[in-house]
C-alpha cells in the first residue's frame, strides 16, 4: 500500500521548495507546496479505497530504528478506522488551506519559505497519525512542535511574532516532558513502546502503573492541546499567518493531544483516576476559555479562546469514555473552525491588516461570500440542529451527563457562551455600519472557495460522515442513550446564546459598552484573561530566568566550571612559580642541593643494605 | 708484614679530608679554592680505594684510583681554563658574583 507516500509526498515539498524555493516563480511554489499536499490526499483516499473495510488493523514495517536490550522500536506505520479518520482531516482540511494560503499569502514575502514550512507541518503531522509506537509518534509530535515555532515566528522581523513562537515552543516542552516520562514508565513496565504491545498488556497492568501513566500522557496532550494550565500560548499564537491558525492551531496540530489521548484509551479505560482527570481539566478548559472569549476584541483571539473551549469539550467527550464522540467533534470542528480562521483571514485579508472588531461592521454587503460562509460555520459552532456542530456536541453532552451531571450542565453554559462570543464576532464585523477607513474588497476565489466547501462540510458534515458509528469497531461502547430532554436543553442554551448576542450587538447597539461599564471588575478580569500570564509570569518565568541567571550561569558556569578549568592552569602555574627558584643561578645553593641529595642517596642506600642483611644485631 | 695499621684509621682519615672538602666547597668565596676543595674530594676518595684494596688483597681498588685520578687531573684542566675565562670577563674570582644565570 506505501504507506510511507503519504507523509513523505509533503516531505519532498518541502525539500525541493526550501532549497530551491528563492528561485522558483509564484506558480512553480504554488504547484510543489500545494501539489504535494494535493497529492498525498489523493494517495489517502487511494490507500483507503484499497483497504476495505478496516475492521483489522493494517502495518507497515519499515526498518529497525532503536534496537537496545529488550527495547525494539521500528519505524512502523499503521492504519485503524481511527487513523484513516484522521488522515482524512488533516490531508483534507491541509490542501483547502493550502489552496486558500496561495490568495492569502499573495502580496506577503518568503512565500516559498511559507509553503516549505506548511509542508513540513504536514510531513510531521502525518508521522504522528500514521505511527504505530509511541517514539514515532513522539517524532511526529515534537516536529509539529517546531513548525508551529516556524510558522508562529513567520513574520521574523516582528518582536511580539518571535515572542509568541518561542512561549508556544517552550509552554508545548512543559507538555513534552510530561509525554517522554510516560514514555520511559512504559518501557520500563511493558518493555515496548508499540502500541499494540502496551495495550495488549495494559488490561493486567497494575491500576497505578496506569495511573500514572495515563496522568503524565495528560500533562503532554494539555501542553500541545492548550488545556488548563498550559493553554496559553494559544492565543498568542495568533502572531502568524492566518491559514497557520486555521491548520495548525485549529484543525490538525492541537488535536494531536485529542487523537493520542483516544489512541490510548486501553490504558485510560482501566486508570479511572486518570480518565476523571482528562474530563475535569476539559470542562474547565471549555468553561474558563469561553468566558474569556465573550468580552476579546481581535477577532483571531476570540477563534483562539473558542478553540481551546472546544478542545475541552473533546477532552470531556474522550474522559467521560465516548472517545467516537470525541473525536467526531474532532472532525465537525475541523470544519466549522478552520472555516472560522479563514473566513476572518478572508475579512482581514478584506481590510488590509485590520483585526479589531472595533473598527469593522457592515461587511455583510462588501463581502458576501466571506459572510454566507461564516454564518455557516456560526450555526455550527452553536450546535442548532441539523447541523455537523450540534450532533458531535450533543453527543459529547450525553455523555457527560451520563457520567457526572456537572459537567453537563457546565457544558451547557459553555455552549450558550459559544453561541453568544462566535455570534457576537459575526455581529460586529458583518452587520451595523463600517466603523473603520479602508476599502473593503472580497476575496478571490482561490480563498472564497475553500471556504465554500468547508461551508459545506460544516452544514451537511453531520448527516454524511456517520463517524461514529464508523469507530465503534475501534473504541468500547459508551452507554449514553438518547435523551431528547437533555438535547432540547443544550439547543435551547446555543439559541439563547445566539438571541442574546443579537440582543446586545445588533438590537441596542450600546448595550454591550453599558454592560460592560456596569460589571467593570468582572470585565477586566475577563478582558485581560484573568491575568494568567502575568501570574504566570511573576510564579515561574521570573524565578527561573533569575535563578538562571544568577546560580546557573554566575554560579556554576562561570565560577565552578569555567573556575576549575582555569583553576587548574592557575595552579600549575603557581606550582611553576614554586619550582623556578630552585634554577637560582646561585652557584653555592646548586652545590648545597647536590649535597643534600646525595646525603638522601647514601642513608637510603644504607638503610637498604642494611635490611637486606637483617637488620641491626 | 708492617705492623698493622688499622684499617678504620686510613678510614676516618679519608672522612675527614672528604668532610673538608665539601666544607670548603660550600663555604669558601674564591673560586679557586673551591677547585682545591673538589681536588681534595677526590683524593680522600683515592684514599679509602686504596685502603680497601690492601685489605682486600686485591688490585681492583688500585685501578679505580687510577682512574679516578685521570679523571681529577682532565676536570682540573679544563675547569681551570673555565676560570681564566670568566676572570677574563667579569674581573672577579668571587663565586656569589657569578650569578648572571638568575633572572
Amino acid at each position: 500500500m506505501q504507506l510511507w507516500l503519504i507523509p513523505v509526498l509533503p516531505l519532498a515539498g518541502f525539500v525541493i521548495n526550501g532549497l530551491f524555493g528563492r528561485r522558483f516563480s509564484r506558480s512553480v511554489i504554488n504547484a510543489i507546496g500545494v501539489g504535494s499536499v494535493l497529492l498525498s490526499f489523493a494517495w489517502v483516499l487511494k490507500t483507503l479505497f484499497g483497504l476495505g473495510d478496516l475492521h483489522a488493523t493494517y502495518s507497515e514495517h519499515y526498518f529497525t530504528w532503536i534496537q537496545s536490550g529488550i527495547v525494539n522500536i521500528g519505524c512502523d506505520f499503521a492504519v485503524d478506522r481511527l487513523t484513516a479518520v484522521m488522515l482524512l482531516v488533516v490531508t483534507g482540511i491541509g490542501s483547502l488551506i493550502h489552496v486558500y494560503s496561495i490568495g492569502y499569502m499573495a502580496h506577503e514575502g518568503g512565500y516559498y519559505r511559507f509553503f516549505a514550512y506548511m509542508n513540513l507541518f504536514m510531513f510531521f503531522m502525518l508521522v504522528l497519525v500514521l505511527a504505530s509506537n509511541y517514539l514515532l509518534m513522539f517524532v511526529g509530535w515534537e516536529g509539529v512542535g517546531l513548525c508551529s515555532y516556524l510558522l508562529i515566528g513567520f513574520y521574523f522581523t516582528k518582536q511580539f511574532a518571535t515572542n509568541a513562537g518561542n512561549k508556544a515552543f517552550i509552554v508545548n516542552r512543559i507538555g513534552d516532558f510530561g509525554f517522554s516520562l510516560a514514555m520511559f514508565y512504559m518501557v520500563v513496565n511493558f518493555k515496548s513502546l508499540d502500541f499494540s504491545a502496551v495495550f495488549g498488556q495494559a488490561p493486567a497492568a497494575s491500576e497505578s502503573v496506569l495511573t500514572i501513566i495515563g496522568l503524565l500522557l495528560l500533562v503532554g496532550a494539555c501542553g500541545k492541546s492548550a488545556q488548563l494550565p498550559l493553554y496559553v500560548w494559544l492565543p498568542d499564537a495568533m502572531a502568524g499567518p492566518t491559514p497557520v491558525s486555521a491548520l495548525i492551531h485549529a484543525a490538525t496540530m492541537v488535536t494531536a493531544g485529542v487523537y493520542m489521548t483516544a489512541r490510548s484509551w486501553p490504558i485510560y479505560v482501566h486508570a479511572p483516576v486518570a480518565m476523571e482527570a482528562v474530563a475535569v481539566i476539559g470542562t474547565a478548559t471549555a468553561f474558563f476559555a469561553a468566558t474569556i472569549g465573550l468580552v476579546q476584541n481581535d477577532i483571531k483571539k476570540v477563534f483562539a479562546y473558542s478553540t481551546v473551549s472546544q478542545l475541552g469539550y473533546m477532552f470531556v467527550g474522550v474522559g467521560c469514555g465516548a472517545f467516537s464522540a470525541g473525536i467526531w467533534h474532532l472532525v465537525t470542528h475541523a470544519f466549522f473552525k478552520a472555516l472560522l480562521f479563514l473566513g476572518s483571514g478572508s475579512v482581514i485579508h478584506a481590510l488590509s491588516g485590520e483585526q479589531d472588531l472595533r473598527n469593522m461592521g457592515g461587511l455583510r454587503k462588501k463581502t458576501p461570500w466571506t459572510f454566507l460562509t461564516m454564518m455557516c460555520a456560526a450555526v455550527a459552532i452553536a450546535g442548532v440542529p441539523p447541523f455537523s456542530g450540534f450532533f458531535s456536541k450533543d453527543a459529547i453532552l450525553l455523555a457527560a451527563y451520563h457520567h457526572a451531571p456537572w459537567m453537563y450542565w457546565l457544558g451547557v453554559i459553555t455552549a450558550g457562551m459559544t453561541a453568544f462570543y462566535v455570534f457576537r464576532a459575526i455581529f460586529l464585523a458583518f452587520f451595523g455600519e463600517y466603523r473603520g477607513h479602508e476599502h473593503a474588497h472580497e476575496s478571490p476565489p482561490v480563498m472564497w472557495i475553500p471556504l465554500a466547501i468547508l461551508a459545506v462540510l460544516s452544514l451537511a458534515g453531520g448527516i454524511l460522515f456517520k463517524v461514529p458509528e464508523f469507530l465503534t469497531a475501534v473504541f468500547p461502547a459508551a452507554e449514553a442513550p438518547e435523551d431528547n430532554s437533555l438535547m432540547l436543553i443544550s439547543v435551547a442554551a446555543g439559541l439563547i446564546g445566539i438571541l442574546a448576542a443579537w440582543l446586545v450587538y445588533v438590537a441596542r447597539p450600546g448595550m454591550a459598552d453599558a454592560l460592560a461599564a456596569g460589571l467593570k471588575p468582572l470585565y477586566t478580569a475577563l478582558y485581560n484573561k484573568y491575568f494568567v500570564d502575568e501570574i504566570y509570569d511573576a510564579t515561574v518565568v521570573k524565578p527561573v530566568v533569575l535563578g538562571s541567571r544568577s546560580v546557573l550561569w554566575k554560579g556554576v558556569d562561570a565560577g565552578l566550571i569555567d573556575g576549575s578549568v582555569n583553576g587548574v592552569g592557575e595552579r600549575a602555574r603557581n606550582i611553576g612559580a614554586v619550582l623556578r627558584l630552585l634554577q637560582s643561578g646561585n652557584i653555592r645553593s646548586y652545590a648545597t642541593w647536590v649535597l643534600f641529595g646525595s646525603v638522601v642517596l647514601i642513608v637510603a642506600m644504607a638503610i637498604a643494605s642494611i635490611g637486606a642483611a637483617g637488620g641491626f644485631q | 708484614m708492617l705492623t698493622a695499621v688499622p684499617i678504620s684509621w686510613f678510614l676516618t682519615l679519608s672522612a675527614v679530608l672528604f668532610a673538608l672538602g665539601v666544607a670548603g666547597f660550600l663555604f669558601r668565596r674564591n673560586v679557586i679554592t673551591v677547585f682545591m676543595s673538589i681536588e681534595l674530594m677526590l683524593n680522600a676518595v683515592n684514599l679509602s680505594f686504596i685502603t680497601f684494596s690492601y685489605h682486600r688483597q686485591e688490585v681492583n681498588g688500585h685501578l679505580y684510583a687510577f682512574f679516578v685520578m685521570v679523571v681529577a687531573a682532565a676536570e682540573a684542566a679544563v675547569g681551570l681554563a673555565i676560570i681564566l675565562t670568566i676572570f677574563k670577563n667579569r674581573g672577579t674570582l668571587n663565586i656569589d658574583e657569578i650569578d648572571s644565570m638568575k633572572k
